[in-house]
């Protein structure tokens, strides 16, 4: 479902992503894991079309994302790491703008809207404006807003990154409901160990831009000589704590250098 | 086609609710032509040109126009740093349709904010010649508000930040209004004068205006329209190569 070969980005001197290469099959659960700033999110937005790589090559759903952009965009849905909504609009129009984009029929669209915001208890504050929100509730919303339609792939980035155990479990059993029903491909990050090796079928770990192991959680512990993933990552990451992730503003200026660089 | 509907439905909502922003856009114009209008008219009665508020509307309702559009196509800069645009970026619907919502909406919020300022010349004694040039006069705004919002959004799709906007204000949209004979007219300017405003494209938007409103006109209303209308297709191609490029 999704290839990549030898893909690399470098912005400027800094090498984010670093030669991977990886295949997640078709209806799999795929956690991609790694601390902070090894090149987690840039392989995300290279797969789903926010990023040009440097070199390589992917395929997701069968298509170059490079040549393809709008044919991969109808194959797969995301809920990013960082907030994505529009703060002067209610939940209910995020929702429904999301619909529209993503064409769920309208038919089902109203229905499905209510189902999800009950779904993350933001019902009753449907129409309030986005801005008035907690972090808490706008987390919420977005992953809400991510199973709006039903694609081939959704890639989660971080999604359970500050939810309540609740809210956290009953997303779980929902996206295991859809890679069980619906045959959906997964691919996630996360930093809580005992969630990965409790949903994800195959495990691929990053750290500066490469990938140091992969394969089943069994595996991975068996080939550590650890009983549980937490060790088993820290085994083949180090203990030594990373530089936070560079924020998207960040990244923002990063790349405005780049581009003055580049005229 | 839904695309672009609920693009420019939200630019739209976005407008209308930014109230502060509205009433805040009408300072400028207001005090324009007062100061102006009444400041300049005995001066330019006195030079043979007669009513300055007459001549002076057309060219501050361009220019309200001007920068309400060119400020909601800066807009998607927020968007950007706001985290917005990505969600609409990765939808699976060409960015052609995303950058023409955007510009559609951006630019019926310009044509609300110049039917506005022209409400308001009225109060302060400007008069329409004709009520049948009222639609072409609808028709210039629509031109110029579609200009400078593809404009707009063709800058803010090669800025990061805001760091850029003052920059963009003081050598773009400044020189555009006060080069355009919005204010003073195009005959018997210097040549180098003559030369730049005919190089401004803002210049055949007043232009337009001032002859559906007034009845006087400098370019020709035939050029005028001409004018406009190469000009917003061809930034509207160039606004969607650049936007299709955009990394996030």
């Amino acid at each position: 479902m999704i290839q990549v070969k030898n893909l690399t980005k470098k912005f400027g001197d800094f090498t984010a992503v670093d030669n991977i290469s990886f295949n997640v099959e078709k209806a799999e659960i795929f956690g991609f894991l790694g601390p902070n700033g090894a090149g987690k999110s840039t392989t995300i937005k290279m797969l789903t079309t926010l990023l040009h790589p440097t070199s390589g090559e992917i395929e997701v759903n069968g298509i170059n994302p490079l040549h393809h952009q709008d044919k991969v965009r109808e194959s797969f849905g995301i809920v990013f790491q960082d907030p994505s909504l529009d703060e002067e609009l209610t939940a209910y129009e995020n929702m429904n703008f999301h619909a529209v984009l993503y064409k769920v029929p309208a038919d089902v669209r109203k229905t499905r809207i209510e189902e999800l915001l009950n779904f993350v208890e933001l019902w009753e504050k449907k129409d309030e404006f986005v801005k008035n929100y907690s972090g808490g509730m706008k987390r919420r919303l977005e992953i809400a807003r991510g199973f709006l339609h039903h694609p081939k792939i959704i890639f989660l980035d971080e999604p359970t990154l500050g939810l309540d155990p609740q809210t956290r479990n009953y997303m779980w059993n929902y996206i295991n409901d859809l890679n069980k029903k619906e045959q959906t491909t997964v691919f996630f990050t996360t930093h809580y160990m005992e969630e990965a090796d409790r949903v994800a079928d195959r495990i691929a770990v990053i750290d500066h831009g490469k990938i140091v192991a992969s394969g089943t959680p069994e595996q991975l512990k068996a080939q550590t000589g650890k009983d549980n993933l937490e060790d088993a990552f820290l085994e083949l990451t180090g203990r030594k704590i990373r530089e936070e992730e560079a924020s998207g503003i960040d990244r923002m200026r990063m790349h405005s250098k780049m581009w003055r660089r580049r005229r | 086609m839904s695309t672009i509907y609920i693009l420019w439905l939200r630019q739209i909502k976005r407008y209308l609710r930014s109230r502060s922003r509205i009433i805040g856009s009408l300072g400028q114009p207001i005090l324009f032509l007062v100061a102006l209008g009444f400041g300049f008219g005995p001066i330019f009665q006195k030079a043979g040109q007669g009513n300055y508020i007459e001549f002076l509307a057309p060219g501050i309702i361009a220019m309200s126009i001007l920068f309400t559009a060119i400020f909601s196509g800066v807009e998607m800069i927020w968007d950007r740093q706001f985290g917005f645009l990505k969600e609409t970026l990765v939808a699976p619907v060409s960015r052609l349709n995303i950058m023409i919502g955007r510009v559609f909406g951006g630019a019926t919020a310009s044509v609300f904010q110049g039917i506005i300022v022209l409400v308001i010349s009225f109060i302060a004694g400007f008069r329409i010649s004709s009520v049948e040039f009222i639609f072409l006069s609808l028709i210039f705004m629509i031109l110029i508000s579609l200009l400078f919002t593809a404009l707009g959004t063709a800058i803010a799709s090669m800025l990061e930040d805001f760091q850029g906007f003052q920059l963009i204000m003081s050598f773009l949209v400044m020189p555009l209004f006060f080069l355009s004979g919005a204010l003073f007219p195009l005959e018997g300017l210097p040549e180098a004068m003559k030369i730049v405003a005919a190089v401004d494209p803002l210049s055949y938007g007043v232009d337009g205006l001032r002859f559906a409103l007034t009845g006087a006109s400098h370019f020709g209303v035939g050029i005028d329209f001409a004018v406009l209308t190469i000009i917003t297709f061809l930034l509207l191609v160039a606004g969607s190569f650049l936007f299709s490029r955009i990394e996030v």
